[in-house]
């Protein structure tokens, strides 16, 4: 029997889908026979991982400092073995902007995109760069911040009047924002779970909106304004290619225990596009991992209990 | 481990469930903002988010001298149900709170409820079958706007100016939904102090409102919570006074005058129409709690009760003037807000490229919350605006919370100035909002870019 503290809540604002990502992984550990404790991070963390001297550490915390390699950076300093990826993966998936520049060097295919600072639109005068953005990218163009794990800050932007709100709402969130390249097609989440070691693809989830022609990434999180099915009904090779493409992704930003890889097809039917990886994906009774593992026949518990003893083996 | 057994709840499970739920579920969204929301409540955030009445202001020796009376006159009853309508006791407290605002009612024409907000849901669940129209303000209260879908209603908004609920374009909606032969069941209005706007309908129009709603014959649902937190100026009456008890289902609450942990209000409605909702709360939770109806009972007896909402008309007085001065200080020119003459709340309203959404991710930083806009309308408008309270924190706080969300507003103003080439903003000089600028502060255009994909997201 190990003692598992499992980190949920936080100050991020995804709190909420991560105290309910915590409570489920705790229920689950507490089934496997775990001494699990549950710590909501905050002020007292490292305070209160020294007094408990986990075994291991079960990271539920997504957006800011559990997703950006911040806690993961402490964990480390503790000497607390801790679930999914280890600092550098963090910091390389949590930033879209990097993550999107080493896919792009290593060949794999990411939308296109320009990525700018708050500072060079207040210094540099990097507004008189959009217009050549925007011919190249075309519209409609999405204008998202580097680093969020949401939904929260990502916009459309339909034409040029549309990109400087566009650009406002998305610096709400992050220092630097990027204008990609709109993909239009199905939306697709490649779960990847790691099995002796090597990543191995779960059954793909797509995301189908239940409207036409919306353009509103917050309705994928809201039951009953997208349905999810999975396995997605691909033809073998192209779900084939999206699964080694995601697995690619995956070594490329060298994350390990698991995550989740967005991709777009698009509607042409044969382009595969990447659009980022999330290292600590959700973990509710409604994430995605959780239902691509169940139709790979591994069950919540199941998952968990990989989870766990992959970091218990660190 | 524990020895309990959680229910195992995955993936394939909630699916399972998910068959049993009913489709009004399906309309019971959680989104982001909601999100947002709840991070709201954190101790380090100065919160303008809240409708809460300053409670510490209740004396605690009163509270406990009157639980005391209650332990030693009625105590069996205190722990007792009740009848459905509640108390015979606390109607006639009822009919005098409803006196001091110059209505007049019989108590059978009284339902004590838990909360206004129970009566919100009795009304729907008394009239509206999905897909019934209900006609509301825009913006409307929030809180309704949960019930309003949870009984899979299609909410028709009819925009609000200084004057409160834009009558005219009432009556051009009603005849739309008249051609389209769809009956609205219901209006629903908080005529004084709107919740919120801030704005208080003339008399005019509540003359016009009643007169529309008698020759169409129309329900009105008057929600007052705030009609004796008038700070200046001249009371108006009440719809329901106008119209003598024949369209108006009146609601009124104990929530701001008193205390809101109580849970009780009251509606007072046509006898056919009350019927109905006395049996629908039967359903719902079969009574009221008979220990607070006691407890406003034995408060009421000991005649206090005017006194107690005259000291709270100072406290919020001197805080919406604090807010209002903090707002003419850290607004932007651009910015343009409501100035109440009493209630708890002030509409802003900035300039349309700030999304108070994003703007309140931003805020959180700052530890400072507001209610963004979109949650008072269905339609999605309401993108740039947000809800100020100045009743539930203290004057210091309500100036620096102003000042925070005015940092990070003159931050975006400065940015889309950058983005766009226009000049960067000064700091606003102190300047109320002028009457004609009102309109548009309520009135809002539809957003830019982004606002079709936003709009079906709330």
């Amino acid at each position: 029997m190990s003692t598992v503290a499992v980190l949920k809540g936080g100050r991020s604002l995804e709190r909420q889908v991560s105290l309910k990502s915590g409570a489920q992984v705790q229920d689950a550990l507490e089934r496997l026979g775990h001494r699990v404790v549950a710590v909501d991070a905050g002020p007292d963390l490292v305070e209160r991982l020294m007094e408990l001297r986990p075994d291991a550490a079960f990271v539920a915390l997504h957006g800011r400092d559990g997703e950006d390699g911040t806690v993961q950076e402490l964990l480390e300093v503790l000497g607390i073995p801790y679930t999914g990826s280890r600092v550098a993966a963090c910091i390389r998936c949590w930033d879209k902007v990097l993550a999107k520049h080493l896919l792009r060097g290593a060949e794999i295919p990411t939308p296109d995109f320009h990525a700018f600072s708050e500072t060079a639109f207040r210094e540099l005068g990097a507004a008189q760069a959009l217009p050549a953005i925007e011919r190249q990218l075309a519209f409609p163009l999405v204008v998202k911040p580097a680093a969020q794990g949401s939904a929260l800050g990502i916009k459309f932007a339909r034409g040029a009047g549309d990109v400087p709100a566009a650009l406002v709402s998305a610096f709400s969130y992050d220092r630097k924002v990027l204008l990609e390249r709109y993909v239009p097609g199905r939306d697709l989440a490649v779960s990847i779970v790691e099995e002796d070691g090597a990543p191995r693809p779960l059954p793909i989830v797509e995301a189908v909106p239940n409207e036409k022609d919306f353009y509103d990434f917050e309705a994928r999180y809201e039951i009953g304004r997208t349905r999810f099915v999975c396995p997605a009904e691909l033809p073998d090779a192209l779900a084939e290619q999206a699964s080694s493409l995601a697995v690619e992704a995956y070594r490329t930003l060298g994350c390990s225990g698991f995550a989740r890889v967005d991709l777009m097809l698009h509607e042409d039917g044969e382009q595969l596009f990447v659009l980022e990886a999330n290292t600590v994906p959700g973990l509710t009774e409604t994430s995605l991992l959780p239902q691509a593992a169940e139709a790979a026949g591994i069950t919540f518990d199941g998952l968990v209990e990989r989870l766990i003893a992959d970091a218990l083996a660190r | 481990m524990t020895g309990r057994e959680p229910p195992r709840s995955t993936a394939r499970d909630l699916e399972r469930y998910a068959g049993l739920f009913a489709a009004r579920t399906k309309v019971m969204k959680s989104s982001a903002m909601r999100d947002l929301m709840a991070l709201t409540d954190r101790a380090e955030v100065i919160s303008l988010a809240g409708g809460l009445p300053d409670t510490s202001t209740f004396p605690p020796a009163t509270y406990a001298s009157l639980m005391a009376t209650v332990a030693e006159e009625s105590c069996a009853k205190a722990l007792q149900y009740g009848p459905t309508e509640g108390f015979a006791a606390a109607a006639r407290c009822i009919a005098e709170v409803m006196a001091a605002e110059g209505m007049s009612v019989d108590e059978d024409e009284l339902l004590v409820t838990t909360g206004g907000q129970q009566v919100i849901d009795l009304v729907c669940k008394t009239l509206i079958d999905p897909g019934d129209v209900i006609v509301a303000e825009a913006p409307t209260y929030p809180g309704a706007v949960p019930t309003f879908c949870s009984y899979e209603a299609d909410v028709v908004q009819i925009a609000l100016d200084e004057d409160g609920m834009r009558v005219d374009e009432l009556e051009e909606t009603l005849d739309r939904l008249e051609r389209e032969g769809r009956r609205p069941k219901f209006i629903y209005t908080v005529p004084t102090f709107q919740n919120p706007g801030g704005v208080t309908m003339s008399l005019p129009r509540r003359q016009r409102l009643v007169r529309i709603a008698h020759e169409r014959e129309l329900l009105v649902l008057e929600d007052n919570p705030y009609g004796l937190l008038r700070y200046e100026g001249d009371a108006l009456p009440p719809l329901y006074a106008l119209d003598g008890g024949a369209f108006v289902i009146y609601l009124g609450t104990f929530s701001k005058i008193l205390s809101p942990g109580i849970r009780l209000g009251w509606a007072a409605a046509p006898r056919p129409v009350l019927q109905k909702m006395n049996l629908g709360k039967q359903a719902a939770d079969l009574c009221s709690s008979s220990m607070t109806q006691l407890f406003v009972t034995t408060y009421f007896e000991q005649g206090g009760w005017r006194a107690y909402v005259e000291s709270l008309l100072d406290l919020y007085r001197s805080r919406r003037d604090a807010m209002l001065d903090a707002l003419a200080e850290h607004f932007p020119r651009e910015a343009a807000w409501t100035r109440p003459q009493g209630g708890l709340f002030i509409w802003a309203t900035l300039p349309d490229y700030i999304d108070t959404t994003d703007l309140l991710a931003r805020a959180l930083r700052e530890n400072v919350a507001f209610v963004p806009g979109r949650a008072a309308y269905l339609d999605g408008r309401g993108g740039s605006s947000m809800r100020l309270n100045f009743s539930g924190v203290d004057e210091h706080q309500i100036r620096e919370g102003v000042r925070r969300i005015g940092k990070v507003v003159a931050e975006q103003v400065g940015l889309y100035g950058t983005l766009t080439g226009a000049e960067p903003t000064a700091p606003a000089p102190a300047r109320p909002t002028a009457a004609e600028g009102l309109a548009d502060v309520l009135q809002l255009p539809p957003r830019r870019g982004s606002r079709r994909g936003r709009a079906e997201a709330e």
